[in-house]
């Protein structure tokens, strides 16, 4: 069991026999009043969202989950397939795994967590290598790094980077902030 | 956001800090520091403390401030760290800066002229003028506040009255999904004459027992200040402690004993008086129109 002070974001909890994400939380607290936690919560398994709002001392349900060790292999449509050791198939549909389908990359290794067998989420390693496929030119120089500019990286997700970066360098992502860490590789050429 | 970039935050705060020092000093206060680490916190239903080696980290100076005021001391102030267990959001850091100031022989309404004071105070001495602008909206401190009762805020806002019929849950949930998003105005709002379940150590009015003479500030929408006209009688202090306890206990909190040095300060006699605790971070928040209170600390551990 979990209580309400457990909540943040990112916790899976269990309502009604249905697993969810915290996907967004604000703890309020009126003067001398008991803590309100607002939630906005992810269905695990359609990806439909839900507020909710806890109270203090509210008990909260933990899911039974557990986790595999998966390959992704390729793109279907709208599902993603991963493979598993005995070159099993594991299909995830792309509502379900959020923005985490920008960062996946052929042979990727991830962690994937199955609720009673069907996969919720994958875990990412935390940092991925994506090559920008386009950006504007940044001002010759220029090589400051708190002016930022959009980016659009293989997959079609887009980033902010510093202007010295080009179209063809490869970028570093974190993958828990979907934002840009580095450049890891200047266009070759 | 970087530490280096919130140097300009950190100038601001450092002013508040003394424009509140000078203000309160002025006015013929003397400051004082009274323990950090306590045998035990006051005892409220929702404020949980942190431990620390056997004794408590304070959740707040109000007791050993009443009791230098039952010792004569009438104009007290205090700013300094406090602590709440669990208490994160983005207006919340388990430690921050707390204003207290005691007066001796005034009832919350008199508070309230202190802090109409000490806000015009600082806004004219930080932006040198007596309006800001805040989350996008001008907000003018001088000289009309908005001032509701809790009764007509619920009747407006959430649509009953917790003055005739107390419910502590729907009140908690409503006070914030409901009122506080419609006590964000172009001047400061304050929300007073909370229900007798609401008192906390606020004293009940004289007339009207079901209503506690407390108030609270919000600025920006966001709450600021609490006060009371304090409670001065021990035999109701005793009874609202061990309530407290009782309730707890129910909750599966810890519970903490009772504070018998503030019981028998204010048995050999407490003067009538005020109190008002006001977040410093929160009022800085206001000055340098920050959003989350991660922005005007250096460190938020």
């Amino acid at each position: 069991m979990y209580t309400s002070s457990d909540l943040k974001k990112g916790l899976k909890i269990e309502i009604d026999g249905v697993p969810y994400v915290v996907t967004e939380f604000n703890f309020s607290k009126p003067g001398k009043g008991q803590a309100i936690y607002n939630c906005k919560l992810k269905n695990m398994l359609n990806g439909s969202t839900l507020a909710k709002t806890y109270r203090s001392n509210d008990k909260i349900d933990v899911p039974q989950l557990s986790q595999k060790r998966l390959k992704y292999s390729y793109k279907d449509g709208n599902d993603y397939v991963f493979m598993d050791e005995d070159f099993e198939q594991v299909i995830m549909r792309e509502d379900v795994l959020g923005d985490a389908r920008y960062f996946l990359i052929e042979d990727i290794a991830v962690d994937v967590l199955l609720y009673n067998d069907k996969p919720m989420e994958v875990v990412l390693p935390t940092f991925v290598e994506k090559k920008i496929i386009y950006t504007e030119p940044g001002a010759r120089g220029n090589t400051a790094t708190n002016v930022l500019k959009p980016a659009t990286v293989e997959g079609g997700y887009q980033i902010q980077v510093p202007l010295f970066v080009n179209q063809g360098d490869i970028a570093k992502i974190d993958t828990r902030t979907g934002e840009y860490v580095d450049r890891v590789a200047a266009k070759k050429g | 956001m970087n530490i280096r970039d919130k140097k300009s935050v950190f100038e601001l705060r450092s002013r508040v800090l003394q424009c509140v020092r000078s203000f309160f000093i002025d006015r013929g206060f003397i400051e004082v520091e009274t323990p950090v680490r306590i045998p035990v916190p006051a005892l409220e239903l929702h404020i949980d403390a942190e431990l620390s080696d056997g004794k408590y980290l304070r959740t707040s100076p109000e007791l050993h401030m009443k009791r230098l005021v039952a010792e004569g001391y009438d104009r007290i102030f205090q700013m300094g760290p406090c602590f709440r267990r669990g208490e994160r959001g983005h207006l919340h850091n388990p430690e921050y800066t707390m204003l207290e100031w005691y007066r001796a022989g005034a009832d919350y309404i008199d508070m309230l002229v202190d802090v109409k004071a000490l806000i015009a105070f600082v806004v004219s001495e930080i932006h040198g003028r007596s309006a800001l602008v805040y989350k996008g909206r001008e907000i003018e401190v001088m000289p009309v506040w908005e001032c509701l009762t809790v009764e007509e805020a619920f009747l407006k806002f959430a649509g009953w009255n917790p003055v005739k019929q107390f419910d502590a849950d729907r009140f908690d949930c409503d006070m914030v999904e409901k009122v506080e998003p419609g006590l964000f105005l172009n001047m400061p709002v304050v929300l007073k004459d909370y229900p007798a379940e609401a008192a906390a150590l606020a004293r009940c009015k004289a007339g009207n027992p079901a209503v506690a003479e407390r108030w609270e500030l919000y600025l920006g929408g966001m709450e600021i200040a609490n006060a009371f006209s304090e409670l001065i009688d021990p035999v109701e202090q005793r009874r609202r402690f061990e309530e407290c306890a009782e309730k707890r206990r129910g909750m599966g909190k810890e519970v903490y004993a009772l504070d018998e040095d503030f019981l028998s300060a204010m048995k050999k006699g407490m003067p009538e008086c005020g109190g008002v605790a006001l977040g410093i971070d929160r009022l800085v928040m206001f000055l340098s129109d920050s959003v989350e209170i991660d922005q005007v600390m250096a460190f938020c551990v």
